[in-house]
């Protein structure tokens, strides 16, 4: 029979289409290269959330590595990565700091309260001042910062174990180091 | 107790869309009566069932059940009523019950209205709309599920996206989806027939009702959005080439396009396996539009939920879906055949040339929509696609499709030209260009090329639609709803391209930083800021300005912009305070607080705005009108087999 090639056309342009979107899909959402990856960390001293008087800053963790997690109440992303941050916690690996970006402090307490809090501090930024510095352009970002203080990885989008383990964990230095 | 019921309903649903499937297909395949009815009852149990799902969630929603958690992230106690409703469809997954309810109803209606059609015909379309309905709802209980419980309960809601909550928005989705899913029904009827392996001018009849009612939702919803984005995202534009946008539009060409094709279809049985295809094309960019949305392959300001897994499915079912429906078009399509020939100057060729501008529009947006992720996906880098060159590949092919489209709806069917329609177009050109050149320079007191272009293309589309009923009033014919709905559609056109041009030529934009007492002036208004205020509203506090008006020294109006901080946190949204009018939009939008009493604010002067949606909403009428001719309803006509109807000049 012979192939009717005409009518085969709308299938064929579909079936390119299709391979595009599967390698759209493998590729990740979150992989936007900032100009931060390799860079000193931007420096930033914020009121605590949880104590005005006390101040929060880039400097805390000198030193050693750590992460920072941008997030908000009102962001359905941060819901959804929140067990993720706890379990990184819980592994006690490196310090979390949270950046509490363009939210209301009572809110954000409460949040902690209601669904565990997995941050060592968290730096306040109603006015989103120091997120601008950090390159964020929307809220959940995670960076890991390196010992000596430059900005090792960023992560846009919700995290999960398997990002953190794939992209985070063969960052850090072996797990006896820390211990 | 209520959500659980909801998810076992739903359960149910899926059980009895997987009965609807394969009773119908295969009822209809060895032509078992009983097997068929049997598939006609699960469409109404399946219905029910979506709905008492839907039912359930609304009442978690109005009963602030914090223990579930998609209420819990999508609404708190201190809303509103009117937007715990509307809080439903604020999200990925309760959006996708109101798809699935879409779809259910669509199928009842076909299971209803539809009994003229021959049983098997109808069986295969329910059959197919079943296999949809499988989809969406397998999708949505293994990686969306509605009903998920959060333990232990939260005491309190996240709030609905501040964004959302707003009259229009809380309409638009379930609106745009009824467009959406009704393509469903076109894209059925096309399966159906390729399965068969037939079609003849019955078919288009049967079709065109349902696309015209489809299309027509599709563009109410597509306006409420353009709509809502002007006066809620405070910058004063109505569209934007966003990939959301687009992801409305390109089904909207592509229904376009069929709704002009299927006529030739019916009336002259051409254009056979193009219509079948358009039919096909628009129910899967529907579908494209979901995957891209959902799935986060284009980044962009509306994609609210993004999540790879829910990707991998939606690809999954794409594939299956428009896949399967392609090949069985390479498949059977060859065989359909269309005899006839037509005249270069007959309504088929303009016709023609219709869909060929369509297509090529639709074509190129979505070249332009996807190019990032070509790019993205070839490592050629992270680039986006503007504005420009949408404006540039929609502007192009819409051009001589206007020119054409006062011609083509005068055209007679087969022959060419008539001397007295020839004399009735060379008339309503010359008023066209005659009153161009006056609005223009008259009114604003400027001619440029581009403006007089579009404005003599807005009239000439305008006055060549209503001489129409013009020269049937004077001929003492009657003017069917086809006929009236066809007038009013195109009218439509010419109005909002009127408008369009109008406020892309003669808009005025200015930003300015004003104290209390100042003022500045735009297009000869004083825009001056009175006073400011705070406000408490129901879940949210307000900045609120008197901009007073006046216009040589009269006062014209006052504008009360707000912005607003949301109780639940989030960025502060812009609630633009609008003076509409028949000639212009007056518009101020509050922007920062620069300190010491200072605002910045963005002051508008926006000339016929109001035309590009009074348009699209005489668009939508004139298709409901058209969908509701006597002769879908007559149904002693309907048989299958019908040879084409003979055809007087004109008539649709």
């Amino acid at each position: 029979m012979k192939l009717p090639w005409k009518f085969l056309l709308p299938a064929f342009a579909f079936a390119i289409l299709v391979g595009f979107f599967i390698v759209g899909l493998r590729q990740d959402p979150g992989a936007i290269p900032s100009p931060l990856l390799g860079k000193p960390a931007p420096e930033f001293s914020l009121e605590s959330l949880g104590d005005p008087s006390w101040k929060v800053g880039s400097a805390d963790f000198a030193g050693r590595p750590w992460l920072l997690n941008v997030w908000a109440t009102w962001c359905v992303g941060c819901r959804e990565e929140h067990e993720a941050l706890l379990a990184i916690a819980r592994e006690n690996r490196l310090p979390i700091m949270g950046l509490n970006w363009r939210d209301d402090r009572a809110l954000a307490l409460r949040w902690l309260a209601q669904l565990g809090n997995p941050y060592v501090s968290v730096a306040y930024d109603p006015e989103g001042r120091t997120a601008i510095d950090w390159g964020v352009y929307g809220a959940p970002e995670t960076f890991l910062i390196g010992a000596d203080g430059a900005v090792l990885r960023k992560h846009i989008g919700p995290l999960t174990a398997e990002i953190w383990e794939r992209d985070f964990l063969p960052l850090l230095p072996p797990a006896a180091e820390e211990g | 107790m209520i959500p659980e019921l909801g998810h076992f309903a739903l359960i149910l649903a899926l059980l009895l869309s997987i009965a609807q499937c394969f009773f119908s297909l295969n009822g209809a395949a060895r032509g078992n009566a009983a097997w068929m009815a049997a598939g006609r009852s699960a469409v109404v149990g399946q219905f029910v069932f979506v709905a008492l799902a839907f039912g359930a969630l609304t009442w978690a929603f109005v009963d602030r059940d914090f223990s579930v958690l998609y209420v819990a992230t999508n609404s708190n106690s201190q809303l509103p009523l009117f937007y715990r409703v509307a809080a439903v469809w604020g999200a990925h997954e309760g959006s996708l019950l109101l798809w699935s309810l879409c779809l259910a109803g669509w199928t009842l209606a076909v299971a209803a209205f539809s009994k003229s059609l021959e049983a098997p015909f109808q069986s295969r379309v329910l059959g197919i709309l079943g296999l949809i309905s499988i989809g969406f709802q397998l999708f949505m209980l293994m990686t969306s599920n509605p009903f998920e419980r959060l333990v232990p309960r939260a005491s309190e809601g996240l709030d609905l996206n501040p964004l959302l909550q707003d009259f229009a928005l809380a309409v638009h989705p379930p609106i745009l989806y009824l467009g959406y899913v009704g393509f469903a029904v076109a894209f059925a009827f096309a399966c159906a027939t390729l399965l068969e392996g037939r079609l003849d001018a019955a078919w288009a009849r049967w079709t065109r009702p349902w696309t015209l009612a489809a299309w027509l939702f599709l563009t109410i919803g597509i306006a409420l959005g353009s709509w809502w984005a002007y006066y809620e995202l405070g910058w004063g534009g109505w569209w934007f080439w966003d990939p959301v946008e687009n992801a409305s539009f390109m089904p909207w060409l592509a229904g376009t396009a069929l709704i002009h094709s299927l006529a030739v279809t019916e009336k002259r049985g051409l254009f056979k396996s193009w219509t079948l295809l358009l039919a096909v094309s628009a129910f899967s960019l529907s579908l494209l539009g979901t995957f891209l949305v959902r799935s986060g392959v284009l980044i962009s300001v509306h994609a609210f939920a993004t999540d790879p897994a829910r990707g991998v499915f939606i690809l999954a079912f794409l594939t299956a879906v428009i896949g399967g429906a392609l090949l069985l078009f390479a498949w059977r399509a060859p065989r359909l055949k269309s005899a006839a020939g037509f005249e270069p100057t007959s309504r088929e060729s303009f016709l023609l040339f219709n869909n060929a501008f369509l297509v090529a529009a639709l074509g190129l947006i979505l070249l332009g929509t996807l190019y990032p992720l070509f790019m993205d996906a070839l490592e050629l880098g992270k680039i986006s696609v503007g504005p420009p060159y949408f404006e540039l590949v929609f502007l192009v092919p819409m051009l001589p499709l206007l020119a054409l489209l006062g011609v083509g709806m005068n055209a007679a069917w087969k022959r060419g030209f008539l001397g007295s329609v020839r004399n009735r177009l060379y008339l309503a050109g010359a008023l066209a260009v005659i009153g161009s050149l006056l609005v223009g320079g008259a009114a604003y007191g400027e001619i440029r090329p581009m403006t007089t272009l579009g404005f003599a293309l807005a009239l000439w589309v305008m006055i060549s639609s209503l001489s129409i009923p013009l020269a049937r009033l004077r001929a003492r014919q009657p003017i069917p709803g086809a006929v009236l709905g066809m007038v009013i559609a195109h009218f439509g056109v010419g109005l909002a391209t009127l408008g369009i041009t109008g406020v892309q030529s003669f808009k005025i934009e200015k930003d300015v930083a004003l104290a209390v007492g100042d003022g500045a002036d735009v297009a000869g208004y004083d825009f001056r800021l009175a006073a400011l205020r705070d406000l408490r509203g129901p879940n949210f506090i307000a900045v609120e300005a008197d901009v007073v008006v006046s216009r040589d020294g009269r006062p014209v109006t006052t504008l009360h912009p707000q912005k607003r901080l949301y109780d639940s946190g989030g960025n502060p949204m812009t609630e633009a305070g609008i003076e509409v009018g028949a000639a212009r939009d007056l518009f101020a939008a509050l922007g920062d607080d620069l300190g010491q009493g200072r605002w910045s604010l963005r002051l508008q002067y926006k000339p016929l705005i109001r035309y590009v949606w009074l348009g699209a909403l005489l668009i939508a009428l004139g298709g409901g009108i058209a969908a509701l001719d006597r002769r879908y309803r007559e149904r002693a006509t309907v048989r299958a087999g019908a040879a084409s109807a003979s055809v007087a000049p004109g008539s649709r």
